[in-house]
């Protein structure tokens, strides 16, 4: 599970974009949590096109919360999360650890920008 | 965000304009039993006893036992003082926990205050489930009455995903069986029981539950801490009251890109930080809210 993980995110870095891999109709995000941060803590996507999260924690459960999005998942480590679902607002949107980590999870944000 | 006031519009309402406001859409009516009367109690929230970073308090070992000294200093001696929550700063480390727990603990006696209240905040309980915080302060979730007024201590931190849970909801129904529709009920929590600001995790994730079986109740005032400001929120007839902290201050909800606390300020020591006195006369409609200095300017 590891190697697939690193794998596709050393993809993802390749794609030019910070954590971002495009395909024709989805646009797939990886996201990796750890305390106390997201990588990347900056996401863009384009509106209006489906976006495929694929959450994994690398030390302890964290939670993904984007309300903006009603988008949210527990984070369990080692084990990938794949949340789908369709920007329909341009702007930049907080995302937060909504599971309690530790000393460091009141800093546990990122922010997902979406562009028209 | 619905029914949103902020602390001018409560001034507004309350026509006074300085720290003494009153929280007048949560009152109730007179006739609330034989025990009713006069009584005030002291709110003191956010302590995060353990944290230790000079630049956003170099007073991090000293503010509590201010704040204990200007709570004894009262001209009058509230009812009782309740803690609600973050009483330690986080830790990993289990025998690190107990230790500021304890030393809490120490501090907190120093009130002349025969009667105290405790809640856990999740800096305190989420990373054990609440096992050390129940060691030195017992339950974590209970109810008591005072001179005709029905308090409801819940715990929305013990589970780490800001959960009050099932089984806390089946218990806070049951209990509220037992009222009459006119008993003034308090609330007293850590988190918001709203959706005040999710994008900081400033939110219990089943908050709705908790609310929909407080809502049948004409009378019901929650006061919470976790968000280290003054904050005044109205859902429904339910009227929700934030505290300041007493370690260091967060800003205003979505006012920055990112939550941190705020600097130290040193041409304005403790700023931002308090507690606050709560005078309930039961038969007036209102409670009257004082919010007080740690240190006198």
């Amino acid at each position: 599970m590891r190697s697939v993980f690193w794998r596709v995110l050393i993809v993802c870095i390749l794609a030019g974009a910070p954590g971002i891999a495009h395909a024709e109709q989805t646009q797939v995000v990886h996201i990796k949590a750890h305390m106390f941060a997201y990588s990347p803590e900056e996401i863009v996507v384009k509106k209006g096109v489906p976006v495929t999260l694929e959450l994994m924690s690398i030390d302890r459960v964290h939670g993904f919360n984007l309300p903006d999005f009603h988008v949210r998942a527990t984070i369990e480590p080692w084990v990938s999360t794949t949340i789908t679902f369709t920007p329909d607002k341009a702007g930049r949107f907080t995302f937060a650890c909504d599971h309690f980590c530790g000393d460091g999870h009141d800093d546990m944000s990122g922010v997902l920008v979406v562009v028209d | 965000m619905d029914n949103g006031i902020d602390r001018r519009d409560f001034l507004k309402l309350a026509g006074l304009g300085g720290v003494v406001f009153a929280s007048a859409l949560s009152g109730w009516p007179g006739s609330a039993g034989a025990a009713a009367g006069e009584f005030h109690f002291v709110q003191l929230s956010d302590t995060h006893w353990g944290f230790g970073d000079p630049k956003i308090n170099p007073d991090f070992a000293g503010t509590l036992k201010k704040a204990v000294a200007a709570v004894n200093a009262l001209d009058q001696q509230p009812d009782f003082v309740v803690f609600t929550g973050d009483l330690t700063h986080t830790t990993d480390d289990p025998k690190l926990r107990r230790t500021r727990l304890d030393e809490f603990r120490d501090i907190a006696a120093g009130l002349k205050v025969k009667t105290v209240r405790f809640l856990p905040g999740e800096h305190d309980a989420a990373l054990d489930q609440g096992e050390a915080y129940q060691q030195f302060f017992g339950q974590t979730h209970y109810t008591f009455d005072h001179k005709g007024v029905h308090f409801i201590a819940l715990d929305n931190v013990s589970d780490p995903q800001a959960m009050v849970g099932d089984a806390q909801i089946a218990w806070l129904k049951s209990d509220l069986k037992q009222l009459k529709p006119e008993t003034p009920i308090v609330v007293l929590t850590h988190r918001p029981l709203f959706d005040l600001y999710p994008q900081w995790d400033w939110a219990t994730r089943d908050s709705a539950a908790v609310i929909d079986a407080l809502q049948p109740f004409p009378h019901v005032t929650v006061f919470y801490g976790h968000i280290h400001q003054e904050h005044h929120q109205m859902t429904g007839n339910i009227a929700h009251h934030a505290a300041k902290g007493l370690m260091f201050p967060l800003p205003a909800p979505g006012s920055v890109p990112k939550k941190a606390p705020i600097a130290w300020d040193p041409a304005a020591p403790y700023k931002g930080l308090g507690f606050r006195d709560i005078d309930a006369d039961v038969g007036k409609p209102a409670f009257k809210l004082d919010e007080l200095p740690v240190v006198k300017a």
